[in-house]
């Protein structure tokens, strides 16, 4: 059963197609990475999967707990506002987009619990911590604001802030852009532990290929809107079918 | 009654569009309610919500009070008692128990309203969101959704902040377990009156051009957590003039060498205390 699929997303803004007849699926438990240059559709792919976005045509189908199928796009927008806040996260490029600069570390974090229903201020406060430490920020800045933090650890609030709700499904939107080498290796390992840790299936748009080698479970390569190779990471990484993915594959520069 | 004015001022097509707001209002408790607001002889932020709200539901038998701060005699209440008994010439008094209809700035009179009452509260900001989320489009879409976890996150900032929840006037209600609601810069201390109140409850913001409602009997709950739950705060001191203890009190300056009077807020209860005899540390008997 898979968890989310897309069959024939077709989406085109004005004369540019960003979509072209996508299909794709993903199953529990498994990170996918979509990767292609800028302008291929990647985070428009995203937006449509987890339903911020209505395609043209085609349908996105979300298999639930209880193994209810749900259309992404024909829902009501109260259950798709549920689904955000509590089965499935997002995590931005930019974190500042998603936190709440002026709410404390500790409000960011437990904002998804209390509008999940949360009622107890000392519970809420303990989870919020917790997160914080898995996330490799020190408690003792729970009550901090987000603008004293760095980006590295803004990213870092983002991804608990995500996932303390326990969602089966993340999308993330080149999580690691706009950070600097270190930070980012360090960050991408944190993601590959809580990912493996907590089961969590995850898309992941990149234009990295080496952020794709190192968490992604399968890949899906796109160009013009279009999925134009997609398999194994290392099987796609290693040898590429497609003249695109080839170029793309041997582009990257060796350190 | 000057002449040359409509009844209670507003013509009769503006009193209709309102009544129409406040019977929406009425039907869902706590939403707010767009109408058409009118220019009013007073500024915005002296009560021009609830100055049309209050002519549109005037009749010729009402009884009018006034109140601004609890006080019977401060300028916003005795021009706009004065306004109304020029316009509408309906009878008027400062006494709680003999209104029929009491418009009111940031207090709810402390003698409990009755089933055949109205009380009608100015309101500067009908949007309890307002200064956690700027936009609108989305303050609507959480209502619509009751997606109210933001308010509580401002509550979880003061508790982390300052230990405690530190709303003192304007603090937020979930009115019939449904609706957001602002209830009007009332302090915290009347928010327990606003729960299953016998009397109809109609908010009216002038600038910002809504109406709310509660209907009699409706639950109106302040929020809150598990383990920091809603305190009414008053200063710990009885009224310096009539002794009470279970009023809300005023803090009056009442010299340059650090003296000062506890007094309660709302004039017409204080009085009537004092007139059955009970006098204060500070009270003349």
């Amino acid at each position: 059963m898979t968890l989310i699929s897309g069959r024939g997303l077709r989406l085109r803004f004005g004369s540019i197609p960003a979509l072209v007849d996508v299909d794709i699926d993903l199953w529990p438990g498994e990170v996918l990475a979509i990767v292609g240059e800028s302008g291929s559709g990647k985070t428009t792919l995203l937006n449509v999967l987890s339903g911020r976005q209505a395609p043209d045509a085609g349908t996105v189908v979300y298999t639930d707990p209880q193994g209810q199928p749900h259309d992404v796009h024909t829902m009501p927008a109260p259950v798709l506002r549920t689904l955000h806040r509590s089965d499935w996260g997002f995590v931005h490029q930019d974190p500042r987009q998603s936190l709440r600069m002026n709410v404390s570390a500790g409000g960011n974090v437990g904002e998804r619990l209390m509008a999940r229903g949360a009622r107890h201020y000392d519970h809420i406060r303990a989870q919020a911590i917790d997160w914080l430490e898995q996330v490799e920020i020190d408690a003792d800045r729970v009550d901090d604001l987000p603008r004293t933090f760095s980006g590295g650890m803004l990213q870092r609030l983002q991804i608990a802030r995500t996932l303390v709700t326990h969602p089966r499904l993340v999308f993330m939107d080149e999580p690691t852009g706009g950070l600097d080498v270190s930070v980012q290796a360090r960050l991408l390992d944190l993601i590959r532990t809580l990912v493996a840790r907590l089961g969590i299936a995850a898309v992941l748009v990149t234009h990295d290929i080496a952020v794709a080698r190192l968490l992604a479970h399968r890949i899906a390569v796109m160009q013009r809107g279009r999925i134009v190779e997609t398999g194994l990471t290392d099987q796609v990484l290693d040898d590429p079918q497609h003249a695109y993915t080839q170029l793309l594959v041997s582009s990257v520069l060796q350190a | 009654m000057t002449e040359g004015y409509n009844f209670a001022y507003l013509d009769e097509q503006t009193k209709r569009m309102i009544r129409r707001a406040l019977l929406k209002a009425v039907a869902i408790p706590g939403h707010q309610v767009p109408f058409g607001s009118r220019e009013m002889p007073l500024p915005y932020g002296w009560g021009t919500g609830g100055i049309q709200v209050t002519a549109s539901i005037l009749g010729a038998e009402d009884v009018l009070k006034v109140i601004d701060q609890g006080a019977d005699d401060t300028t916003n209440a005795v021009s706009i008692r004065r306004f109304f008994a020029r316009t509408a010439g309906v009878a008027t008094t400062t006494k709680t128990a003999e209104a029929t209809v009491i418009q009111t700035r940031h207090r709810i009179p402390e003698k409990a309203l009755r089933e055949d009452q109205i009380i009608v509260y100015q309101v500067p900001q009908p949007e309890p969101l307002f200064r956690l989320e700027p936009s609108r489009v989305e303050t609507r879409r959480m209502h619509g959704l009751a997606d109210y976890g933001l308010m509580h996150v401002k509550l979880y900032e003061d508790i982390a902040r300052f230990g405690q929840i530190s709303i003192a006037y304007d603090y937020p209600v979930l009115v019939n377990q449904r609706y957001l609601m602002s209830p009007s810069p009332i302090p915290a201390f009347d928010n327990p009156k606003l729960d299953r109140m016998p009397a109809l409850q109609l908010f009216g913001a002038g600038r910002e051009k809504r109406i709310y409602a509660v209907p009699p009997w409706t639950s109106v709950q302040s929020l809150d957590f598990d383990d920091h739950p809603f305190r009414a705060i008053n200063a710990p001191h009885p009224c310096g003039l009539c002794g009470a203890t279970d009023s809300f009190l005023d803090e009056v300056v009442t010299d340059d060498q650090g003296g000062r009077l506890f007094v309660c807020s709302d004039t017409d209860h204080c009085a009537e205390r004092r007139d059955g005899g009970h006098v204060g540390t500070e009270g003349v008997a």
